[in-house]
C-alpha cells in the first residue's frame, strides 16, 4: 500500500512540478527525494517507487504529447538518435531517464531517513 | 552507518543531474533535451494546435488581426503599414525563427558559431566576398530613406517582439539540438538576407577564373567558338525584331587590352569554395487577354532555387486600408516578394547577367597594406575579421579592401596550396542600394506606371520583372544596374594596377531590355539571354537557352488559355535539348559495335517520348549518355589546365553537333589515334551503358530513382530526419519543370487577373518551420503531384468566412 502510494505521489508530483513554468528540468528530483523521506520504505522499494513514479510521469507526459502530435516529431527524432524511427522507444527512453533520476533521488531520501533514525 | 549510502546516493543523484545537464559528445544535454517540460517534446505540436490568441505588443499603433486559413496562411489586416510589417516580422519569427537566424548568420560568415570548425573556410569566403560590407552599404541606402527605414524598423521590432517572449520550451528544436540561442534581429540582418539572395543569384553567373584558364590554353578564335555570346537557337526575352536605340554609353577598350588582357596567358589557381548553384534560375511568363479564354491576362512564375526545409518562402496576405497584397515573402524581410494585389501581378526570374569581376592586385609587401595603383602605392583598408568558432578559439582573417573591392583571394586564402595572384572582386552587390523599396512599391502598385516606378531603383541581383494588370497590360523589364562593358571586358581576370579596366559606367536604366504589350500577346523569361545580337551592349552571363525555347514554342501556338493550361506548362517535362540532339546522336552511333544491354538501352532511347517524367527510362539513358558524350568531347581539352577551364554550355555543344563542326574537339587528345565523332559517341554510349546497368541493378533506371529528388533541411546531413528524400517527380535543369536533385521550382504561382483574382500556388514545404508541426511539409505532396493550392484572397467582409480557422489578435500596449 505504502509502495503504491509513493509511486502515485511521485507520479503526480513529477507531473505537477513540470506544469510549474519556473521549475528547472530536474525539478522532480527534490520532489522524489522528499517523498521518499516522508514515506519511508526499504531502500530497494524506495528506489523502485521513485523509478516507477518518474518512469510513468515522463513516459506518460511524452506519450500524451506524442499522441496529440500523432508521432509526427518523435518518428523523426527517433531517427536522429537512432532508434529506427520508433516513437515507443523514444517514449520509453524518456521515461527511463526520468525514472533513473527519480529512483536514485528516492534512494537518497530513504537513506536520509535511515541515517537520521540511527542518530536518534 | 547509513551516512555512507546517504552521502553516496545523494552524490550520485547530484552527479547524474549535472551529467545529464551537459552535452554527451555530440548528443545535446539529455536532461533538458528529453524533459517533456523543456525538451524536444515541447516542439511536438498537437495535430489540432490552436493558433488563435490575443497578444499585447509594445510598438504597435493600433490593433492588428491575423486570420489563418486551413493551410496556416496568415491574412494580416492592419490599419497602417508600420503595424502591418511589425506583425509580418512577428509571424516570420513565430514560424521561421531558426531559418532566419541561421541564414543571416551564414550570410555574414558566422556559420562556425553554430557548426564549428568545419565551416571556417565557408565563413572566410563570405567575409572575403564582402558580404557584410555589402549589407552595410545597403543599410546606408535604407537609412537615407526615412519612410522606408521606419517600415523596416517596425518589421525588426516585430521579429524581436516574438523573441522577447520566447520561452526555453518554445525554442525551435534546432536550437535544442545545437545548444544555441537565437540572436536579436536588426535591420542589418534583413540587409544580409537580401545579400544572401544577391550571392545566390549574381555571384555564380560569371566564370572569370575558369575563363582565365581557358584563355591560357585556347586561341582567340577557339574561345569565340567555345563560348559564343549569342546561341543560334536563342528565343530571347525581348521579342526578336525589337529595335534598340543607339547606346547612350559607349565604353572604350583600354589601349593595351590586347597585349595585357586578351593575350595574357597567365593562369589562376584560385577557385571559389562555395560557388552558388549554376542552376539557380526560374521561369516566368504572362499572356495577354487576347490569348486567354476569359479575356483577362494570366501571369505565371516559378523561381528555381535550392529546395530546402523550411522552405525559402512563406505565404502571406498583407492588407491595410490602402493596399492588399498576397503572395510569398522571404522570411527575414518584409513585403510580398512574388505575388499580386487587386490591380496587378508580378513575378521574377534571374537575369543571369555577369556583374562580378576580378582584378589582379600588386601589393607592396606581405602586409597587404598598400597596392600599386595609377603609378603609386595606395593604402588598402584593412578589415580584421573575427570568426567565432563553436567549442573552439576564434579565427582571425585579414581582408584588404582596394578601390575595386575586397581582395577575395591572396596567399592567405585559396583552395590551392599557394596562389601567386591577389584577386580583388568588383561586385555590383557591394554598391549601396535598397532592393526592398522595389518590393514595397510593387505591393502597392496599381498599374504599369507604378510598376515601372517600383522596379527602376532595383540594382542587384538583376531580375526579369514580369508584370500583368487587371486593365490588360503585360510587360517585362530586365532590371538591374548593369555595367556598360567594352567587348570582352570582365570575361577574364583584369589588370588592377590602374583605373583603365574599371567599369566606365552603367547601362542607362531606360536602355535595360524591356517589352510592353507585344503584338504576339505573350512575354516569357527563363534565364536565357534577354536580347538577340542587335542589343548594343556587351552582356555576358550564364544563360540557359532550352527552357525559353520550349516555353516560347508552347505559348506562341496556344490560344483560349486557362489557368489549367498554365499549370500544365509549369509542370511540363518535355526535353527540348534531347529533341534537338537525339537525331545527331542516333546517326553518329555505330550500332554494329553494340551488344546485349547496350542494344536494349539504345532501343529505349530511340523510342523515348522525350518526356523527363518520373517513370521514364529514356530520360535516364539520354542524360547519362549525353553527359558522357559532353565529357568525352570536352574534358580532355579543358583538363589541359588545372583548375579546369570553363565548360562550354550544353546549348553550344548541341549547336556544334547540329552544324556538324565538332571534328577538332571530338578527338581525345590523350590517345595516339584520332577519334571521329561516331567513335567518340559510340564509346560514350558504351561507357554510359555500364553505369546504366549498375543503376538498373539497383532499381534506379527510372528517372525519379536516378535523379532522387530531395528536399533537405537547412542543416543538410546533420539532421537527415528532417529532410524529405526520394520524391516521385521528374524534370531537369533544361526542362520547364526544372527539378534537379535538390533544386527546382521553389514556388509555383499562376495568377488569373479576373475580378477578385483567381490564384493558384504551391511550394514544396509548409508554412511552419517546425518539423513537429503538420504544417512543416504538408504542401510537398501537392507539389509532388504537380497540383496547386487555390490561394484564398481574403476581403474585408470575409472575417466570418469558413476559411478562417484561427484568429490571432494584436493589441497595442
Amino acid at each position: 500500500m505504502k509502495f503504491f502510494l509513493s509511486v502515485l505521489l511521485t507520479l503526480l508530483g513529477g507531473i505537477g512540478i513540470s506544469l510549474w513554468a519556473q521549475s528547472p528540468w530536474w525539478g522532480f528530483v527534490p520532489v522524489a527525494f522528499i517523498l521518499a523521506v516522508a514515506i519511508h520504505q526499504a531502500p530497494p522499494k524506495a528506489f523502485a517507487a521513485g523509478f516507477l513514479g518518474m518512469l510513468l510521469a515522463w513516459g506518460g507526459l511524452s506519450w500524451w504529447i506524442d499522441w496529440q502530435n500523432t508521432s509526427l516529431l518523435s518518428k523523426q527524432v527517433a531517427v536522429l538518435f537512432p532508434l529506427q524511427g520508433s516513437s515507443a522507444a523514444l517514449i520509453l527512453l524518456t521515461g527511463i531517464l526520468g525514472g533513473l533520476l527519480g529512483g536514485i533521488a528516492a534512494l537518497a531520501g530513504c537513506y536520509l531517513r535511515s541515517a537520521k533514525s540511527k542518530v536518534e | 552507518m547509513r551516512f555512507v549510502p546517504f552521502l553516496s546516493s545523494t552524490a550520485v543523484t547530484i552527479a547524474l543531474v549535472a551529467l545529464l545537464d551537459n552535452p554527451l559528445g555530440k548528443v545535446p544535454p539529455p536532461g533538458p533535451f528529453f524533459s517533456p517540460q523543456y525538451g524536444f517534446w515541447q516542439n511536438a505540436e498537437p495535430i489540432d494546435q490552436d493558433y488563435s490568441g490575443t497578444l499585447t505588443c509594445n510598438g504597435l499603433q493600433g490593433p492588428v488581426e491575423v486570420y489563418f486559413d486551413d493551410r496556416l496562411v496568415p491574412h494580416v489586416f492592419a490599419s497602417n503599414e508600420e503595424d502591418l510589417y511589425f506583425v509580418q516580422g512577428y509571424l516570420h519569427a513565430r514560424f521561421r525563427l531558426f531559418q532566419i537566424d541561421l541564414q543571416t548568420r551564414a550570410a555574414a560568415g558566422r556559420a562556425s558559431e553554430l557548426a564549428g570548425g568545419k565551416a571556417i573556410n565557408f565563413d572566410r569566403e563570405q567575409r572575403r566576398l564582402g558580404m557584410v560590407f555589402a549589407a552595410e552599404n545597403a543599410l546606408k541606402a535604407i537609412n537615407a530613406d526615412v519612410k522606408f527605414r521606419t517600415l523596416l524598423d517596425a518589421y525588426t521590432a516585430g521579429v524581436n517582439s516574438y523573441m522577447d517572449q520566447l520561452t526555453e520550451a518554445a525554442l525551435p528544436i534546432e536550437y535544442k539540438l545545437l545548444q544555441n540561442k537565437p540572436e536579436k534581429w536588426s535591420n542589418l540582418k534583413t540587409a544580409l538576407l537580401l545579400k544572401m539572395m544577391s550571392k545566390m543569384l549574381s555571384s555564380g553567373t560569371e566564370n572569370d577564373l575558369a575563363n582565365t584558364n581557358a584563355k591560357s590554353i585556347f586561341m582567340p578564335d577557339e574561345l569565340q567558338q567555345l563560348y559564343p555570346q549569342v546561341p543560334d537557337s536563342l528565343l530571347p526575352i525581348i521579342p526578336i525584331g525589337t529595335k534598340f536605340p543607339n547606346p547612350a554609353v559607349v565604353p572604350i577598350k583600354p589601349a593595351h587590352a590586347d597585349s595585357f588582357y586578351f593575350n595574357n596567358k597567365a593562369t589562376v589557381q584560385a577557385q571559389s569554395l562555395d560557388p552558388p548553384a549554376p542552376d539557380n534560375g526560374s521561369n516566368n511568363w504572362t499572356v495577354a487577354g487576347s490569348k486567354t479564354k476569359s479575356g483577362f491576362p494570366i501571369l505565371a512564375n516559378d523561381p528555381h532555387l535550392e529546395l530546402s526545409l523550411p522552405s525559402i518562402w512563406f505565404e502571406i496576405q498583407l492588407k491595410t486600408p490602402t493596399h492588399n497584397s498576397y503572395g510569398v515573402s522571404l522570411p527575414g524581410a518584409p513585403f510580398v516578394a512574388i505575388g499580386f494585389n487587386d490591380s496587378i501581378a508580378w513575378g521574377v526570374t534571374n537575369s543571369q547577367r555577369d556583374v562580378k569581376d576580378y582584378y589582379e592586385i600588386k601589393f607592396k609587401d606581405q602586409s597587404r597594406s598598400s597596392y600599386w595603383y595609377n603609378n603609386q602605392w595606395v593604402p588598402t583598408k584593412i578589415r580584421i575579421e573575427e570568426i567565432k568558432v563553436k567549442d573552439s578559439l576564434s579565427v582571425f582573417d585579414t581582408v584588404a579592401y582596394t578601390i575595386f573591392g575586397p581582395v577575395q583571394f591572396d596567399n592567405s586564402f585559396s583552395n590551392a596550396a599557394a596562389t601567386d595572384r591577389n584577386l580583388a572582386v568588383r561586385w555590383a552587390a557591394h554598391d549601396s542600394s535598397n532592393e526592398g523599396l522595389t518590393f514595397y512599391k510593387l505591393n502597392k502598385a496599381h498599374n504599369y506606371a507604378d510598376y515601372e516606378d517600383a522596379i527602376r531603383s532595383f540594382t542587384c541581383p538583376g531580375q526579369n520583372f514580369i508584370f500583368a494588370s487587371r486593365t490588360g497590360d503585360i510587360a517585362i523589364w530586365q532590371q538591374g544596374r548593369f555595367p556598360a562593358r567594352w567587348e570582352g571586358q570582365g570575361l577574364y581576370v583584369m589588370p588592377g594596377e590602374d583605373s583603365s579596366y574599371l567599369w566606365q559606367g552603367y547601362i542607362p536604366q531606360q536602355e535595360n531590355p524591356h517589352a510592353i504589350n507585344p503584338v504576339r500577346g505573350y512575354l516569357q523569361s527563363a534565364n536565357q539571354r534577354a536580347v538577340d545580337g542587335t542589343y548594343p551592349y556587351f552582356i555576358p552571363g550564364s544563360y540557359n537557352t532550352a527552357r525559353g525555347i520550349r516555353i516560347d514554342n508552347k505559348l506562341s501556338t496556344m490560344s483560349n488559355i486557362t489557368p489549367k493550361d498554365m499549370m500544365e506548362l509549369q509542370t511540363d517535362y518535355f526535353n527540348v535539348s534531347a529533341e534537338d540532339v537525339r537525331p545527331v546522336l542516333l546517326s553518329a552511333i555505330q550500332v554494329d559495335q553494340l551488344q546485349g544491354k547496350e542494344l536494349e538501352y539504345l532501343e529505349i532511347f530511340r523510342n523515348w517520348d522525350l518526356m523527363a517524367s518520373p517513370d521514364s527510362k529514356g530520360q535516364t539513358i539520354f542524360q547519362c549518355f549525353w553527359d558522357t558524350v559532353q565529357a568525352s568531347i570536352w574534358k580532355d581539352e579543358l583538363s589541359r589546365i588545372n583548375p579546369m577551364a570553363t565548360w562550354p554550355t550544353e546549348q553550344t555543344t548541341i549547336e556544334w553537333l547540329l552544324r556538324d563542326t565538332l571534328h577538332t574537339f571530338a578527338d581525345n587528345i590523350n590517345t595516339p589515334q584520332r577519334e571521329t565523332l561516331p567513335m567518340t559517341v559510340t564509346s560514350a554510349f558504351k561507357k554510359a551503358a555500364l553505369v546504366l546497368a549498375s543503376k538498373e541493378a539497383e532499381g534506379k533506371l527510372v528517372w525519379s530513382r536516378y535523379l532522387n529528388p530531395s528536399i533537405y533541411h537547412l542543416l543538410k546531413d546533420a539532421l537527415p530526419a528532417f529532410s524529405r528524400k526520394g520524391l516521385a517527380v521528374g524534370g531537369y535543369g533544361n526542362i520547364v519543370n526544372a527539378i534537379k536533385h535538390s533544386h527546382g521550382p521553389s514556388w509555383r504561382m499562376i495568377v488569373h487577373l479576373v475580378d477578385g483574382m483567381e490564384v493558384y500556388g504551391v511550394f514544396p514545404g509548409g508554412q511552419s518551420g517546425n518539423p513537429g508541426s503538420r504544417f512543416y511539409d504538408n504542401n510537398i505532396a501537392v507539389w509532388e503531384k504537380g497540383e496547386y493550392n487555390r490561394c484564398w484572397y481574403m476581403r474585408d467582409d470575409d472575417r466570418k468566412h469558413e476559411q478562417v480557422k484561427w484568429v490571432l489578435k494584436f493589441n497595442q500596449l
